[in-house]
């Protein structure tokens, strides 16, 4: 629990520098979230066939390095089949549409701790907007436009089935996704995630213990929100054969397919940034810096080259841990039911979310009247640090509340089969009155008690 | 009459979800461990490695010659007549000695299901069917071997039945 320091020979950047270094990050982010993407095909590849006991693919180049590679050569070269049906100009749009979203995401998230150079300090984020995350959720849900599109101009039946689940998915679970965020940002009081960020390395404590609720429905929306499995309804391969990409192929798929990738990796690099600390050095107090404050002086701890490179190596292992999980959850979990998906979205995590609100404010609320301040606020009225102490606090209330949500979720009467069950369940309980009623008229009616 | 449906009581334990798919993951994530960086030992790389067959395996057929590169056959007639796919074609001949020779003699091997039945029938030993697979061609009509290609084959000819080791063991 440090104070807030503030360090003045540091100065922000010209307006040339500035347009410079944005430039060149604009540049090398994309050609890293680009190859990235390229490779995590590949990743995936390999990493289902290891857990199937096989080799995946191993020709090209060493270990099967050039195979993302040889399937871009591939899908560029290959015919592109525009169904005589389809709707030309959306059909041509849908994959765009897909695409540019899932790409633009990975500008608000700051990926390194902020660059000194002698221009001034580059904030290591491609765009460091004060709406952040806010921007984050509008432009990802965007990305369902694209999926609803490819199913309806396909002019496929398939096709427009996954479309239409994709929206209604994307519907359902987008809210918890918001309200999974509420707490976080009540507490920490700013969207921008480069202050959340900040938040964490302050409190010593990643958001993923003291949000663990939080944690937990983000993740799940999360897969609902990439439509991968156990979520992956938009595309059902045995339901629907592949849904709202059935008709497209060589480019168009493929931008599907990055669509996707680009997407698991931005949800991943989101989720590190929000519940691990982002860029944050564990253990490590040096790292804690902002930014520059509203009076032009450097709010942390003094930037260094050293630093920048290791955190963004920390960044980069919190964000493939959970494309791992991703990867391992794929393969491992089958998916879900229409019905259940549904239920799990409306009936569970929106009830669910919202309580989880409500008792974090109610904690934080009766942390501060009972005279041990959430926040530190210091003399002039700015709002500081999360203290370690309301973190420890919030984290046993959310532990408690987690153990409730599994032990509800873990009942088998909520993902085991809900409809026909219910349905089940109701007719035998029918049956059951018809029976005693049949009884009990025998019993009462003179002359046939006898029997 | 409705049907009636016996709602299971199972456990929670049974029923769980949360659990199986903990269960589920760590048991993905031991293969994942196992067999990282290609370690698997269950895959054969085929290009590379080859599967080691069975001597009895029956494959593309080879027609043994004489040292001075005469077929074996002698144009009898008993392994068309006993093919039950009819993928033989074998239009007998005789030298001025009195000895038959097959003037024509093709498989269809498109036709042929390699039952094995034309080496077993053959009075002479000369057709076998071979220990041998790899026999992809570009046209249909490359899988009719004649003669010269039957005689010409040099992988070894399977063994059917091996009068030392009667069980195939």
């Amino acid at each position: 629990m440090q104070a807030v320091q503030t360090i003045s020979n540091l100065h922000q950047p010209s307006d040339m520098a500035f347009l410079v270094w944005s430039m060149i990050k604009v540049i090398a982010a994309f050609s890293v979230v680009m190859v990235t993407v390229a490779m995590l095909t590949l990743m995936e590849r390999k990493v289902s066939a290891w857990m199937q006991d096989r080799l995946g693919p191993n020709r090209v180049g060493p270990g099967g390095l050039g195979q993302p590679l040889a399937d871009g050569i591939k899908n560029i070269l290959k015919e592109e089949t525009n169904p005589a049906e389809a709707n030309r100009v959306f059909f041509t749009l849908a994959p765009m549409l897909s695409i540019i979203p899932a790409l633009v995401t990975f500008a608000v998230i700051p990926f390194a701790a902020p660059l000194p150079t002698r221009w001034g300090v580059i904030p290591m984020i491609v765009a460091d907007l004060p709406v952040g995350i806010l921007f984050l959720l509008a432009f990802s849900s965007l990305g369902v436009y694209g999926i609803v599109l490819a199913g309806w101009a396909s002019s496929n039946k398939y096709a427009l089935l996954g479309g239409l689940r994709a929206g209604a998915q994307m519907i359902s679970y987008e809210i918890a996704l918001g309200l999974s965020l509420m707490s976080l940002f009540f507490v920490v009081g700013n969207v921008g995630l480069p202050e959340i960020v900040y938040k964490q390395q302050q409190m010593n404590l990643w958001f993923a213990l003291p949000f663990s609720v939080s944690f937990f429905f983000f993740w799940i929306s999360c897969f609902a929100e990439t439509n991968r499995l156990p979520f992956d309804l938009p595309e059902a391969e045995s339901e629907l054969v592949t849904g709202y990409h059935t008709e497209y192929s060589a480019m168009k798929f493929s931008m599907f397919f990055i669509a996707e990738y680009a997407h698991v990796l931005t949800v991943s690099a989101l989720m590190a940034t929000l519940f691990l600390g982002g860029w944050d050095i564990p253990g490590y107090g040096g790292d804690d810096m902002l930014g520059f404050g509203a009076d032009g002086r450097w709010i942390g701890a003094q930037p260094a080259i050293w630093k920048t490179i290791v955190s963004f190596g920390f960044f980069t292992a919190k964000t493939f841990f959970f494309i791992l999980i991703f990867m391992l959850v794929r393969w491992t979990v089958p998916r879900f039911r229409y019905d259940q998906v549904m239920d799990l979205g409306w009936k569970i995590m929106l009830p669910a979310a919202l309580v989880a609100v409500v008792v974090t404010g109610a904690t934080v609320l009766g942390l501060d009247s009972a005279g041990e301040p959430f926040v530190q606020v210091a003399p002039d009225g700015t709002r500081g640090a999360i203290t370690l102490f309301g973190g420890l606090v919030l984290t046993a209330v959310n532990g408690v509340m987690l153990f409730l949500v599994m032990w509800l979720m873990d009942r088998g009467r909520v993902l085991s089969g809900t409809g026909s069950m219910d349905e089940k369940r109701i007719h035998a309980q029918h049956l059951a009155r018809r029976r005693a009623e049949q009884m009990r008229q025998r019993l009462t009616t003179p002359g046939s008690a006898v029997r | 009459m409705a049907a009636t449906v016996q709602v299971m009581k199972r456990p929670v334990r049974k029923s769980s979800y949360i659990r199986a798919t903990l269960s589920g993951m760590a048991l993905t994530f031991r293969h994942l461990v196992q067999s990282a960086g290609d370690r698997s030992e269950k895959t054969i790389q085929y290009p590379d490695e080859k599967k080691q067959l069975s001597p009895r395996w029956r494959g593309t057929h080879v027609m043994e010659t004489h040292d001075d590169g005469r077929p074996k056959c002698v144009a009898c007639g008993l392994c068309p007549t006993i093919c039950p796919a009819n993928c033989i074609k074998l239009v007998p001949g005789e030298d001025d000695q009195g000895n038959r020779y097959p003037i024509v003699y093709e498989i269809d091997e498109f036709r042929c299901i390699f039952c094995g039945m034309c080496q077993e029938v053959c009075p002479v030993e000369a057709i076998h069917v071979g220990n041998h697979y790899e026999s992809g061609e570009y046209t249909r009509d490359n899988f009719v071997y004649d003669l010269d290609r039957l005689m010409k084959q040099t992988h070894p000819s399977t063994l059917l039945w091996d009068p030392a080791d009667p069980a195939g063991e």
